[in-house]
């Protein structure tokens, strides 16, 4: 494996960092945790002329909740970060879930969840769990700093909104209303490997009332798939079995799978169907179990 | 008082691996840690398309990389003659492609350069032109009239076809048919795979102009041929030709053949008169170089109503990619596939083989497997589980009747093996005993009432293992014996070299054991050299299970040798005549008095120091050893499953493996042998293959496609063991390095057959993954994994 000829620079600060993929025109790229970017840059699906390190930038590997609720996790958080934390499951059971699920243990010691997010990889768990929850990311360029909503930062499958002088620094979760429900299933051969399909369901439940609803699905389309108008039927319904029924068949329909070697079309949308059921049901019996 | 041979690292002894030690410090030597001066880097540029025929390959922009030292073309290897190179099965392959492109990932042009990042870069400056041709990815679009010849390089080759072949009595096996009561029928793919090596294929030659000596660094599991095949390829004297293989890491059948790579690397240093180091990647790996299986497997059996087989048939159709390229032995055209039902009496077989090019790449190795028997096994234990249900008779009750019992042996099968011993039921009864197997119905029934699938499915076998001997096993024409040479230095120290080459079986630590067994040397003293071909004696390598078969044989019968000429000076030592000294372990003493004695390394000193009169000095020898009969370990597994019957996802609960491979010289040597064979088995079985598109790309070109298990999702195994000494072989062993890759696919599958077969299905081919296993299920039909995989 031997990459095309590359420069590389380590910045110390923010600044430093931006003002080299400004003066790069397009031709840098942001390495983070590396676990995407080396392997492509390996086997020369990618060819930066420069890559820009932020991994001696202090200050960016946080993972806090502010005053107004909302969840901030710096651009170094890495995928072991959110695993290993001890809050995340109570306060964010669908990201909790997913950090088990994200690569391999190996890879989640390095990778980081800014820069999955950033990958925009059609089966990346982190933006599926982002989209669902309702997550935004925080870019800061040359002109200072601008908020994206997950749903308009994944534009295709590894195209992300951000503009080639911007640096993705932080993501945020915005505060759940009523308590945090939900999980994140996935199907995959082996460990590491591609989802077949994978489901991500974030719900704020009011008592047995369904608040905010919240789904998106990873390895069932050409990019991360929205699920969230999907899953809306939920909204003021308790979970019972209608409900739940009509709303994996609704987030069933969102699903635009592709046949390949790990399943047919119909296999992957029966999938989809099964783990929103299962994730449902799931909460059910627990808010059954809690009341 | 003898000697304790476990504590000096003898027969039985789980010693731990001497090789281990620098493997684990990362101090292992493998062919890309040699650096050479003045060593070149080559790159190959491998074709993106099957099937094309070549209209342009424009090299100039190549040549104008600064760095580039050389490009080479099919038509520069053509000048010398080197453009083709044949295979181990008597066909051709190309080398450099010439005329037309045959399989994604072909060769097609070389750059040698200063570095291989430069190489690189300049490969991709290469431009080819192709005019594409139809993709032929399985036999059956190339049996199609309408499909291209293939091989339109060849004369007489107006079709596809490679051969056809057959054996077995037909007439006998007719009649068997005739009387039967019942007919049982199986349809089944076995997968292409790929062994997957975990260093990939790579060698540096050094063309010395000045001696006219040509050295190889070479990843090959079986370097004297290597260095037969290039004294007859390249004309280079074979004296002059020193093949070394370092450490391998990992082998597996995929570094046995000669791949273009190698030989473009020594045109490349005898043009350049530099060493040229080439290194293949994962993925020039997996797309280019020898495959495992690939076969089409189609059987029926004759049965009486009382469970008793009557005879067998079995059709294959093989996809050989674009050259024919197994390694085997040359009177078989598929292998050992004949080894089929070697462990059942089964009065009357037949046999019928087609074999086929196709647009893929070629191999058809043993992977993990003696020539074949990995598909034989495999369509044996499907085949036995259809009709046991076909007969309504429970499975493990049916392959009981069926098993050639203790005193059967010799048994001779109905294709002409001659088996020689085991203990069939008996490793039977102890794998049922271990899983529970007379509770499993009930267990079952009751998991039904719960909404859970479970199932229960069991893989016996035994195989030939260890070929030759050699009136009938060689390759391209080497006869299947090997060797050993034993040197017992002053100290009684001592250096041990063989013909086999380890790649990761502990040759080092296990060849040492059986010294210390028969000199009562300790192991510790003994050290094991192999892979270099001025320095081992002349050996057929290690494949097919065949090391301690035959090398380990070979090491007994030398350290015998070395006993014999140790005893004569014992008697000059202890003054007495030679037929009154005896032996225990590492000493000799008088007969009758037991106190007075020397030992062995009394002996070595005296060797060269006090010899006797009309002796040569030294303690050193050498043995060639051909193995009288082939070894026939065998193998009960027992798996259990359960299905989830929403997503058709599987899990193991439990798997029970009985291993009889004879005496056993290192036991945790063969426990980690049949632990690593049943992981790969469980992959074959559960997650891995490599397939292709309709446009013939490959897809399981990197290892996120083409899946290798990790310790996260591979079951536990719990071994047994029984021991039925091999009655020919020196120390009793028998092959065990395959016996779980080759029983242990069909296991797995049966267990997940037999969790959802209430459905009607009779087969799922393999990879059961979740997807084919849930569509089963809905449809109760079977599932067939048969290529191209359509997209979209």
């Amino acid at each position: 494996m031997y990459p095309s000829r590359f420069a590389y620079e380590a910045p110390k600060t923010l600044a430093e960092a931006i003002a080299l993929l400004d003066a790069n025109g397009g031709e840098a790229k942001v390495l983070s945790g590396g676990q995407s970017l080396i392997p492509m840059v390996k086997l020369r699906f990618a060819s930066p002329e420069l890559l820009v390190d932020i991994n001696n930038i202090p200050g960016l590997d946080y993972m806090r909740i502010d005053e107004q609720g909302n969840l901030r996790i710096g651009a170094l958080v890495r995928h072991e970060d959110l695993e290993h934390s001890t809050t995340l499951p109570a306060t964010h059971p669908t990201l909790a879930a997913a950090s088990h699920l994200v690569a391999d243990p190996i890879v989640r010691t390095r990778g980081t969840f800014v820069g999955s997010l950033c990958h925009a990889d059609p089966q990346g768990d982190w933006a599926a769990t982002m989209i669902a929850l309702g997550g935004r990311i925080v870019a800061q360029g040359p002109k200072g700093k601008r908020e994206i909503d997950m749903r308009e930062f994944v534009l295709g499958p590894f195209t992300n909104a951000l503009a080639f002088n911007e640096i993705a620094v932080e993501a945020i979760v915005p505060p759940v209303k009523g308590k945090a429900a939900g999980s994140y299933l996935k199907l995959e051969r082996r460990v590491g490997d591609f989802a077949t399909a994978s489901v991500a369901v974030a719900l704020d439940m009011n008592g047995a009332t369904v608040g905010r609803a919240g789904c998106a699905l990873a390895g069932v389309g050409g990019r991360t798939i929205d699920a969230n108008d999907a899953i809306s039927v939920l909204v003021g319904k308790t979970l019972n079995a209608e409900s739940i029924e009509a709303a994996a068949e609704a987030v069933a329909a969102a699903a635009d799978p592709r046949t390949d070697h790990r399943g047919s079309a119909d296999y992957k949308r029966h999938i989809v169907k099964t783990f929103v059921t299962r994730i449902l049901n799931n909460i059910a019996n627990s808010e059954q179990k809690a009341a | 008082m003898s000697l304790d041979e476990i504590k000096i690292g003898g027969m039985g002894a789980s010693r731990r691996r001497v090789e281990d030690n620098r493997f684990i410090r990362g101090k292992g030597k493998y062919v890309d840690d040699v650096v050479l001066p003045g060593m070149l880097h080559m790159e190959i540029l491998r074709s993106t398309v099957a099937h094309a025929n070549i209209k342009s390959i424009d090299t100039s922009a190549a040549w104008e990389v600064p760095g580039v030292r050389l490009v080479l073309t099919g038509e520069m290897m053509a000048a010398r003659n080197l453009a083709w190179m044949p295979t181990l099965s008597y066909d051709t392959q190309a080398v450099l492609a010439t005329d037309k492109i045959r399989f994604q990932g072909q060769e097609i042009a070389a750059v040698i350069a200063d570095d291989p990042y430069i190489a690189k870069d300049a490969c991709a400056k290469i431009v080819v032109e192709y005019e594409q041709l139809p993709a032929i990815t399985n036999p059956f679009m190339a049996q199609d009239p309408a499909m291209p010849i293939i091989r339109d390089d060849k004369e007489n080759q107006p079709t596809n076809k490679i051969f056809d072949w057959e054996i077995g009595d037909k007439e006998r096996t007719d009649q068997a048919f005739a009387e039967a009561d019942v007919i049982s029928t199986i349809d089944l793919h076995y997968p292409r795979s790929h062994p997957s090596p975990m260093e990939n294929c790579g060698s540096i030659a050094d063309y010395d102009r000045a001696t006219g000596k040509l050295t190889v660094y070479m990843t090959s599991q079986a370097p004297h041929i290597v260095r037969a095949a290039v004294a007859m390829v390249a004309e280079i004297p074979e004296h002059q030709i020193r093949i070394i293989s370092p450490d391998l890491g990992g082998g597996f059948g995929n570094k046995v053949p000669i791949y273009p790579g190698y030989v473009i690397s020594i045109l490349a240093s005898i043009l350049t008169e530099r060493p040229v180091k080439w290194i293949e990647d994962k993925t020039g790996n997996l797309i280019s170089t020898g495959f495992g299986r690939d076969v089409y497997l189609n059987g029926q059996m004759a049965l009486r109503k009382d469970g008793k087989i009557l005879g067998m048939r079995m059709h294959t159709i093989s996809d050989h990619g674009a050259f024919y390229a197994d390694a085997q032995p040359t009177k078989f055209k598929i292998g050992l596939m004949h080894s089929t039902f070697a462990c059942y009496d089964v009065p009357a077989a037949h046999l019928t083989s087609e074999g086929y090019y196709t647009t893929k790449a070629p191999g058809g190795v043993a992977y993990r497997c003696s020539f074949r028997v990995t598909e034989a096994m495999f369509f044996q234990e499907r085949m036995m589980h259809a009709a046991a249900n076909d007969l309504g008779m429970d499975q493990a009750a049916f392959r009981r009747v069926n098993l050639v019992k203790d005193d059967m042996f010799p048994y001779r099968t109905a294709f002409g093996f001659l088996t020689d011993s085991g203990q069939y039921d008996k490793c039977m009864q102890v794998g049922m005993e271990a899983i529970g197997y007379d509770n499993f119905k009930a267990e079952q029934e009751e998991a039904r009432k719960r909404g859970k699938l479970l199932g229960i499915g069991i893989s016996t076998m035994t195989e030939p293992l260890g070929a030759g001997n050699s009136r009938e096993y060689d390759i391209i024409g080497i006869k299947m014996f090997d060797s050993a040479e034993l040197r017992v230095h002053m100290t009684g120290k001592a250096i041990l070299r063989t013909g086999a080459k380890t790649q990761g079986q502990g040759h080092e630590t296990t060849w040492a054991q059986i010294v210390a067994h028969e000199l009562g040397i300790p192991a510790d003293d003994i050290v094991v050299e192999e892979g270099d071909t001025d320095t081992a004696p002349f050996g057929m390598g290690t494949y097919a299970s065949r090391s301690t078969p035959v090398a380990g044989a070979a090491v007994a019968m030398v350290a015998r040798k070395i006993r014999a000429k140790a005893r004569k000076i014992a008697a000059h030592l202890l003054e007495v005549s030679e037929e009154d000294i005896e032996w225990e372990l590492g000493r000799f003493y008088v007969r009758g008095n037991q106190e007075r004695g020397v030992t062995i390394q009394d002996c070595a000193l005296a060797a060269y120091s006090n010899i006797p009169d009309g002796l040569e000095p030294g303690l050193e020898n050498n043995a060639y050893y051909d193995p009288p009969n082939l070894t026939w370990p065998f193998a009960a597994y027992f798996c259990k499953v359960e299905v989830d019957a929403e997503t058709g996802v599987w899990d193991v609960l439990q798997f029970v493996a009985v291993d009889d491979c004879g005496v056993r010289i290192n036991p945790m040597i063969v426990e980690g042998q049949v632990m690593g064979g049943l992981t790969e088995a469980y992959a074959m079985a559960n997650m891995q293959y490599i397939t292709f598109d309709e446009e013939g790309n490959c897809i399981g070109a990197n290892y996120m496609d083409y899946l290798l298990p990790t310790a996260w999702e591979t079951p536990g195994f719990e071994l047994h063991e029984v021991v039925t000494p091999c009655p020919h072989h020196p120390i009793g062993a028998k092959g065990i390095g395959e016996c779980a890759t080759v029983a242990g696919p069909a296991a797995f599958v049966n267990a997940v057959m037999n969790a959802i077969e209430h459905t009607g299905v009779r087969n799922v081919d393999m990879p059961l993954m979740p997807n084919r296993v849930y569509e089963a299920l809905q449809t109760g039909k079977d599932v067939s994994g048969m290529p191209p995989v359509k997209v979209g």
